[in-house]
């Protein structure tokens, strides 16, 4: 779990980067509160060979990347 | 030694030309308000142009402009530089020469005098390369440094290059790599290289005086300076002030490559994002690479000049070009509007 809520971008790709570089999770759930983060987490996750989906929570969202 | 250590970048929310309200969300805020009108307002703020332009004489008028943003590069000086070249493109871009600029500065009670007074260096510096002189300004006290420049410059009233006047056939051209944006926006986590950083560095501190100075020799017929609403977001202006169509060659566009890698990991600006949000119901992609769209859309801080150029003309002018600019491109070509979309990825 990543929670990158109260960063902006481009900090929360990296936090996710930094936990997939080091854990490679099968799963993984990310938490931002921006639409730019969503997108970039998003492209991110694609190109690691991620499923992506996003669900809004609140005024956050929750992206599940799944392999 | 604390002086020399200060990051500019880091007391700042976003980067340069990317904190930019977005050109949708800009004429929602004008609606409404009245436009007076005046025969000699050759160009005024109605048009979206990069500056307004005021009729003197039959053979004089007045090119104005203003524009400013938070840090775009840690070190003082630099940051100064990229304000005021920035700042002076805009009259470039309307085919006009800078003469008059003030100063217009935000800083926080506690920055060291030296970087101030660096800063203002570099806005002087680039100033009087462009061979005009700074004359005042005003400053005041903020939490978030800001710096740029209010500038006057001159042009003949028959010689302005709006972005509204691209004709079919037109060849476009541009004159600087695409993806500053990128790599500034991951220089704030220290993601771009040394050398990445560098290039942006030099694209920024380049005066569009040489692209300008070679565009009046030739028969231009549209000119605009891509900056805050990226490529795409200033094409589609041009395509909708000039009403027409444009086919872009994207393979001709000079992508930095280590901006597509950031791209591909997902270290894109939110002024990106704001671009697409924006331009995109008018472009029609093909099947061009998501990475490689995301750069045409990417903000760029003081970039190229993008001109629309006589096609009997093309060739010279951007043989030319080719000596004097940092990355002479031929990037597409323009047509008669044929409704529904204005952009052709290709």
């Amino acid at each position: 779990m990543v929670d990158a809520r109260g960063y902006s971008c481009p900090m929360p790709v990296v936090m996710v980067q930094k936990e997939v570089k080091k854990n490679a999770p099968a799963t993984l759930e990310v938490l931002v509160d921006n639409q730019c983060s969503v997108e970039n987490v998003t492209r991110y996750g694609m190109g690691q060979g991620y499923q992506v989906k996003v669900t809004q929570e609140g005024q956050d969202f929750r992206l599940t990347l799944s392999k | 030694m604390e002086e020399n250590n200060i990051k500019l970048t880091k007391l700042a929310k976003c980067a340069g030309c990317g904190a930019k309200v977005g050109a949708g969300v800009l004429s929602q805020l004008l609606e409404g308000i009245k436009v007076h009108h005046d025969p000699n307002l050759l160009v005024g703020f109605d048009k979206s142009d990069d500056a307004s332009v005021y009729k003197v004489s039959e053979d004089l008028a007045l090119v104005q402009t203003v524009d400013f943003f938070p840090p775009i590069a840690d070190d003082p000086y630099t940051f100064g530089q990229i304000a005021a070249t920035n700042a002076l493109s805009d009259v470039y871009a309307m085919g006009g020469e800078p003469k008059l600029c003030l100063n217009i500065m935000a800083i926080p009670e506690s920055m060291p005098k030296d970087a101030v007074h660096q800063l203002l260096r570099g806005g002087y510096d680039k100033v009087y390369e462009a061979g005009a002189l700074i004359t005042g300004g005003h400053s005041i006290l903020d939490d978030e440094p800001k710096y740029g420049l209010c500038v006057t410059g001159f042009v003949h009233p028959d010689k302005i290059l709006t972005n509204a006047g691209a004709r079919p056939g037109d060849v476009l051209l541009f004159t600087k790599p695409i993806g500053i944006g990128v790599l500034t926006s991951a220089a704030k986590a220290d993601m771009a290289s040394k050398a990445g950083m560098e290039l942006a560095t030099r694209m920024m501190t380049t005066l569009n005086k040489s692209a300008r100075d070679a565009m009046v020799k030739y028969n231009v017929h549209s000119c605009t300076d891509v900056t805050g609403f990226g490529l795409l977001g200033h094409l589609c202006e041009m395509a909708q002030g000039s009403d027409v169509e444009i086919t872009l060659h994207v393979d001709a566009i000079d992508l930095i490559p280590e901006s597509l890698e950031l791209a591909k990991m997902g270290i894109l600006p939110a002024g990106m994002y704001r671009n697409r949000t924006f331009a995109e119901p008018w472009v029609d992609a093909g099947d061009t690479e998501l990475c490689k769209q995301d750069l045409l859309y990417d903000p760029q801080t003081a970039g190229g000049l993008l001109m629309a150029v006589d096609p009997a003309d093309a060739d010279a002018l951007y043989a030319e070009l080719k000596g004097v600019v940092p990355s002479a491109q031929w990037i597409g070509t323009v047509a008669e509007y044929q409704g529904g979309k204005r952009l052709f990825l290709r």
